[in-house]
């Protein structure tokens, strides 16, 4: 049976293709705002239990659960220091492109997210950390804000229910580690993006040393309509444990690259084929994908076909969900090309601070140029796979195994196109 | 002949003050003040990454040593603390760049979508390679990496005093269109695919965010 196609009123952004007036006028047309009040009057502990019971994952990558994640903080009045929700919109996860559209299309969906958000989490201040390349995507929000300020759905007193919350934009400048929680912390701070090591964990130590959570735009914007809306219209769609609606950006070798909202668990090939319009050259002529941005390993096209787009799903064939941005590759893109653009990326974005990741991601950077152009011997291959293998899981954040996964994922699938190459140069 | 620029230039050299004797404009004392304000009263190191955009809007698109010894004297900061920074991030340019610095993503995903001709065009329009600022000081062209815009791919980003712009599903005739309409002085932002909101500028906005 086909996924069903959402409806405006299924959807958590429906104004994700940007046809509609993206201003408060538009937002509240579509029902935005309608309930706040009742959510901003209602206990914080109503609205984590109900985030518990929803299943809601993170969507940045990692895919904690956001309820239990919001249970951690510890209330203000204990700890006798200001709490902080910081909202992580410093996308860079190469094929990820969900949040710039929610950011340009439907902001005030963040912004009122950040509102029900800080109440939830008892925080009086949230920054909106936006890398500093969306500079025409922060001044939309920038306007949002300024707008939600004036029709009184921030500031003091929200609505008359008593709750005070101020919202900052901040401008990254170009570092893709500042979207690891703890280097976006430190940027936050005024320093290099270096991640923290761990723990303590924010939620105990986190921004100026205060109890601090950091969530993904989609995550903080899904949540007012999850608690606004009974919690079948969040749990009917997907498997269980993987509930909900997701933004899936899908690019590469398709018909028609897009940013859809969709259920989770639908089939990859459904989805790439009902909203994308199909891979170029149809089905037959797909080499591989990438499921979940560049850190995730790819699916051979066997596995493309019968995989369900989700959390589990997409573990048990070794990869993972990411930030479900697809990347299709199909028969004429050159594929060793583009995993070692990939790996110079992760030699680029390195921070700096643990040697196995600053030197190995370099070192393997060199030998993929080298190894996808023939240069070289079938020895390496191996060499760079157990490379990999050392690289990974020896780092202080998670940087350094997003890099080699793709590596090895490529070895896995495609070691067959690295040993023609280097037979082609054995007998040229 | 365009000049070669190459982070190299400054990274591991001695860094020197050019004597500039910069001074902020009044309206940039402004939008320091409202940054300063956006963050706890003891913690203003935050402030560093926004008012280093503001310097590098402010003095020509780039930070001198002497912009940074500015920012590092308004926020009472020292000198290594701005500079660790500066050095950190992609976005600030340690040299010189032209009046449009442009960025061409040459990700995944735009590599796909033909970023290679892109590049081409730019280099047999402009004659400039990756890295080359013209004699004029027009274009700095710079390849970039991902810049989320995926589903628009093949894409770049044109920085100037008007801000920063995407230009998004290019192919090789819009990347000429773009530059001419470039080299006649006009704003990136009119064939920008996401217009910014008319009154708010990230960068330096009194009103913004509060």
């Amino acid at each position: 049976m086909p996924t069903p196609i959402l409806t405006a009123a299924q959807k958590c952004f429906p104004n994700l293709e940007g046809k509609e007036d993206w201003s408060i006028k538009g937002y509240e047309k579509r029902g935005g705002y309608k309930g706040l009040k009742d959510l901003l009057k209602a206990d914080r502990k109503v609205h984590i239990e109900k985030l518990k019971a929803s299943a809601l994952r993170g969507r940045g990558g990692a895919g904690f659960p956001t309820g239990m994640k919001w249970s951690f903080m510890p209330d203000p009045a204990v700890t006798g220091k200001p709490s902080y929700l910081v909202c992580n919109a410093d996308e860079g996860e190469p094929g990820t492109c969900k949040d710039r559209d929610i950011l340009r299309f439907d902001p005030h969906t963040l912004v009122e997210g950040m509102v029900v958000g800080c109440h939830t989490l008892g925080a009086k201040v949230g920054y909106i950390y936006v890398r500093g390349e969306y500079y025409d995507e922060s001044s939309r929000l920038g306007q949002a804000i300024q707008e939600a300020y004036a029709a009184g759905y921030l500031g003091k007193n929200i609505l008359k229910t008593g709750v005070d919350v101020d919202i900052h934009v901040h401008l990254g400048a170009g570092a893709y580690i500042c979207g690891e929680e703890t280097a976006l912390l430190e940027s936050l701070e005024g320093k290099k993006g270096q991640p923290r090591l761990k723990p303590p964990f924010p939620a105990g130590f986190g921004l100026y040393g205060c109890p601090t959570t950091i969530n993904n735009v989609e995550t903080i914007a899904q949540v007012p309509p999850i608690l606004k809306n009974p919690l079948e219209w969040w749990t009917q769609h997907g498997r269980p444990n993987n509930h909900g609606t997701k933004i899936f950006s899908i690019s590469g070798s398709v018909n028609r690259p897009i940013n859809i909202e969709a259920p989770m668990s639908i089939p990859l090939k459904e989805l790439i084929e009902t909203y994308a319009e199909g891979v170029v050259g149809g089905w037959d002529n797909l080499q591989a994908i990438i499921p979940g941005g560049s850190s995730t390993p790819m699916l051979n096209p066997e596995q493309s076909g019968s995989v369900l787009m989700d959390f589990d799903g997409l573990r048990e064939l070794g990869t993972g969900l990411g930030t479900a941005a697809v990347i299709v590759m199909n028969k004429d893109v050159d594929l060793l090309r583009v995993m070692t653009r990939i790996s110079g990326f992760y030699k680029h974005e390195s921070c700096g601070q643990c040697t196995p990741c600053r030197e190995g991601v370099g070192w393997v950077y060199r030998l993929m140029s080298r190894l996808s152009k023939g240069e070289g011997t079938k020895e390496e291959l191996d060499q760079l796979f157990s490379l990999t293998k050392k690289i990974e899981g020896r780092t202080i954040c998670a940087f350094a195994d997003g890099a080699m996964w793709p590596v090895q994922g490529t070895l896995k699938h495609f070691r067959h196109l690295f040993e023609e190459k280097i037979n082609d140069t054995l007998t040229r | 002949m365009p000049t070669i620029r190459t982070e190299a230039v400054v990274v591991g050299q001695t860094p020197k003050a050019l004597g500039l004797n910069l001074k902020w404009s009044k309206t940039a004392e402004k939008s320091i003040k409202n940054i300063i304000a956006r963050y706890p009263a003891t913690q203003s190191r935050s402030a560093l990454i926004p008012v280093l955009h503001l310097a590098q809007r402010e003095f020509d698109g780039w930070l001198s040593v002497d912009a940074m010894q500015l920012v590092a004297d308004t926020l009472e900061l020292p000198y290594i603390r701005v500079y660790e920074v500066a050095t950190f991030y992609t976005m600030f340019n340690l040299v010189p760049v032209g009046k449009y610095h442009i960025q061409v993503c040459t990700n995944c995903a735009c590599l796909i979508g033909g970023s290679d001709a892109v590049m081409k065009t730019i280099e047999e329009e402009t004659g400039l390679k990756n890295g080359d600022t013209d004699v004029k000081n027009l274009f700095t062209i710079t390849e970039v990496e991902c810049l989320g815009a995926c589903v628009a791919a093949p894409m770049m980003q044109v920085t100037s005093t008007h801000g920063s712009h995407y230009l998004t599903h290019l192919t090789a005739e819009k990347t000429k269109e773009i530059l001419s309409h470039l080299k006649k002085g006009k704003n990136p932002a009119d064939l920008a695919d996401t217009p910014p909101a008319p009154d708010v500028d990230p960068i330096t906005n009194n009103k913004y965010g509060a």
